[in-house]
């Protein structure tokens, strides 16, 4: 993906991150989109880390979920199961989760490409976002779009979204009021409404027109009337997210 | 205590005496040798003098149940064997157990063992201890695969017969060209799981129950690939996946610091220690620092992981390199880098091997080949 994709992907998602509470951040580029979000639009986010850290100050940009800075000056250090069991109980609003393969369901998969017991490419496996995707209330969904990567179905349900539409979340037990809130790209802005919980064309990123992304998207997909155009990134939220990504590449 | 009553049994410790002596109505018994003299008061259990002899095979029935045919887990879930285990083969009163990570290893490892490491491989990672698993040629383990070079570093040194797998993966840094040559290739079977119900598996055993119900991994092909059955509750109607008890044979956790007797604190996030160090059968722990117990006495309430569930303690300044530990030293990003290129191909994994793990007698001499100055240049 290039610079200025990943740029208008982080820019947007930490704009989500808007009046938001407590955020679960899932590695990679939720974790930009929280730093950028703490230094602009919302700077009292809670960032929840899987491995223990509650509400670090993000002033260096942690590498991995679980490293020193993914709790520094941060308001708690407890543990993985403390951190899901919080999360169990309801008490974390979001989470940000991104994946190598999404369907229109907001079902995910990180784990193989190809059958499970014999992949084409084995990926990291569930981490924490099964249980963020099963837990928090609302999850949002960052990716690039390509379409090898927007499927009519993942070959592996590694995070459960809607699974297979209306109703089926609730059918395997999953907690009612949960699922996929967003699913935001590099080209376009997508909800779940609940009539058919597929994904839905909500706004497009800058640059990109509903020609573009049906292109590059490997299910069909709704979109609204006219839908809107996203803002593109500030100048301030490019610099500090430049400076953000410019001191993880110093580190 | 006035009278002793002589029980015939095995002795706890070095499990080759006929009799010991119980100290309080079955719950402590001391080591009988040279103990049995008419008056001698028995105030404390003192360790057996044959502890740390080479020990008898184990008596067999206390031995972790062998997977059962309808057991879908790498691990079957065994609460009373665990309790009978803590029984008879835990040391319940603190008596120093300082070793190095040769005899550590040696003595409770094993072929085919569940090993789990604690936390994963950049992050507070007992890597002194993976590095002389592999020097050992420890082969058949199964492995709880949260992690990242330990479970690579093990993966590669063929010394992996199965994982059960949550998060194998250099984050920013992409895929595990390691775990995909041996999935990919080498057909490496992998049960999966997400981090919380794996800490959930770990904190079932930790509690002595069989399993534990939880709302996560529900409807997922993550939970259909495990083998997890799943039920509804019977006071609210609410669906759970029941997360069947992991038992880990051997666990290692790295802490920052530790007395003799294995009390241990660690500084920052807490991962799945505490689960993890309770749900082991045997327990390892490295550590940057050794303190006098008074230490650990005068703030208790910062004791992680209590004596009683350490079997030996290794100092290991620096045993989480190259990966960081919190507060001590930040990860050796040159190492990790130069270790990453290395893995793209198996040759180079080889030769990484070779250079950082056979190559070493232990973790001395690794710490001397990186370099005493540059370890210290790794101050946060």
């Amino acid at each position: 993906m290039s610079a200025q994709a990943e740029e208008l992907l982080v820019a947007a998602a930490a704009r989500l991150m808007t009046g938001r509470s407590t955020v679960f951040i899932g590695t990679g580029l939720p974790m930009l989109a929280a730093a950028l979000a703490k230094r602009t639009c919302a700077p009292e986010l809670v960032c929840v880390f899987e491995f223990g850290g509650i509400g670090p100050a993000l002033e260096r940009l942690p590498r991995a979920v679980g490293e020193s800075r993914s709790f520094e000056r941060a308001w708690a250090a407890e543990g993985l199961a403390g951190v899901m069991e919080t999360a169990q109980r309801g008490l974390i609003m979001d989470g940000f989760l991104g994946g190598a393969q999404v369907d229109p369901y907001g079902n995910l998969n990180t784990t193989v490409i190809g059958p499970h017991d014999a992949p084409r490419a084995r990926l990291p496996g569930a981490g924490g976002a099964n249980d963020v995707g099963s837990l928090v209330w609302r999850t949002v969904i960052m990716m690039r779009h390509e379409r090898r990567r927007f499927v009519e179905k993942v070959d592996f349900v590694t995070t459960p979204g809607y699974l297979d539409g209306p109703g089926a979340r609730e059918r395997a037990g999953l907690c009612p009021g949960t699922g996929p809130y967003r699913l935001l790209t590099d080209l376009a802005l997508f909800d779940f409404p609940a009539e058919t919980r597929r994904a839905r064309l909500i706004a497009l990123q800058p640059g990109a027109t509903l020609e573009g992304v049906r292109a590059e998207t490997g299910f069909a997909f709704e979109a609204v009337p006219e839908p809107e155009t996203l803002p593109p990134p500030t100048p301030e939220e490019l610099a500090v997210l430049r400076a953000a990504a410019g001191m993880e590449a110093a580190a | 205590m006035t009278e002793e009553t002589v029980a015939k049994h095995t002795c706890p410790d070095c499990r080759w005496l006929e009799e010991r002596v119980d100290l309080d109505e079955g719950l402590n018994f001391a080591c009988a040798k040279g103990r049995l003299g008419s008056g001698s008061a028995l105030l404390t259990r003192t360790p057996c003098r044959d502890f740390a002899a080479p020990a008898r095979p184990p008596a067999r029935r206390h031995r972790a149940a062998p997977a059962r045919p309808w057991s879908p887990f790498l691990q079957t879930p065994d609460p009373d064997g665990l309790r009978a285990w803590n029984r008879d083969r835990k040391e319940l009163l603190p008596r120093p157990k300082i070793m190095t990570e040769h005899d550590a290893v040696r003595r409770f490892v094993k072929d085919g063992d569940y090993v789990g490491f604690e936390l994963y491989g950049t992050v507070r990672c007992p890597l002194s201890i993976v590095r002389e698993v592999i020097r050992q040629g420890r082969r058949r383990l199964r492995l709880l695969g949260q992690g990242l070079m330990d479970v690579d570093l093990l993966i590669a040194a063929g010394a992996v017969a199965a994982l059960d797998l949550a998060y194998v993966g250099y984050e920013s840094h992409g895929l595990s060209p390691v775990l995909r040559r041996a999935v990919e290739k080498d057909g490496l079977p992998a049960k999966e799981w997400s981090n919380g119900a794996l800490a959930w598996r770990l904190k079932a055993a930790a509690m002595g129950l069989p399993f534990l119900p939880t709302r996560s991994m529900l409807g997922s092909d993550t939970l259909r690939s495990s083998g997890v059955s799943t039920m509804r509750d019977p006071y609210t109607g609410v669906a759970v996946a029941l997360l069947p008890a992991l038992s880990p044979d051997c666990a290692v956790v790295h802490v920052q610091r530790c007395d003799v007797f294995g009390n241990s604190q660690i500084d920052g996030v807490l991962g799945f220690a505490p689960e993890i160090a309770r749900a082991a059968k045997r327990l390892i722990v490295t550590t940057e620092e050794i303190v006098r117990p008074e230490f650990i006495q005068s703030a208790p309430e910062r004791t992680v992981i209590p004596f009683y569930l350490v079997d030996a303690v290794v100092y290991a300044p620096f045993g989480a390199h190259p990966g960081e530990t919190c507060g001590i030293y930040r990860r050796d990003e040159e190492h990790v880098a130069a270790y990453l290129a290395a893995i793209a191909t198996a040759d180079g994994t080889r030769a990484y091997l070779d250079e950082w793990v056979h190559g070493l007698p232990d973790h001395w001499a690794y710490r001397r080949k990186v370099g005493f100055e540059r370890l210290a240049g790794l101050a946060p």
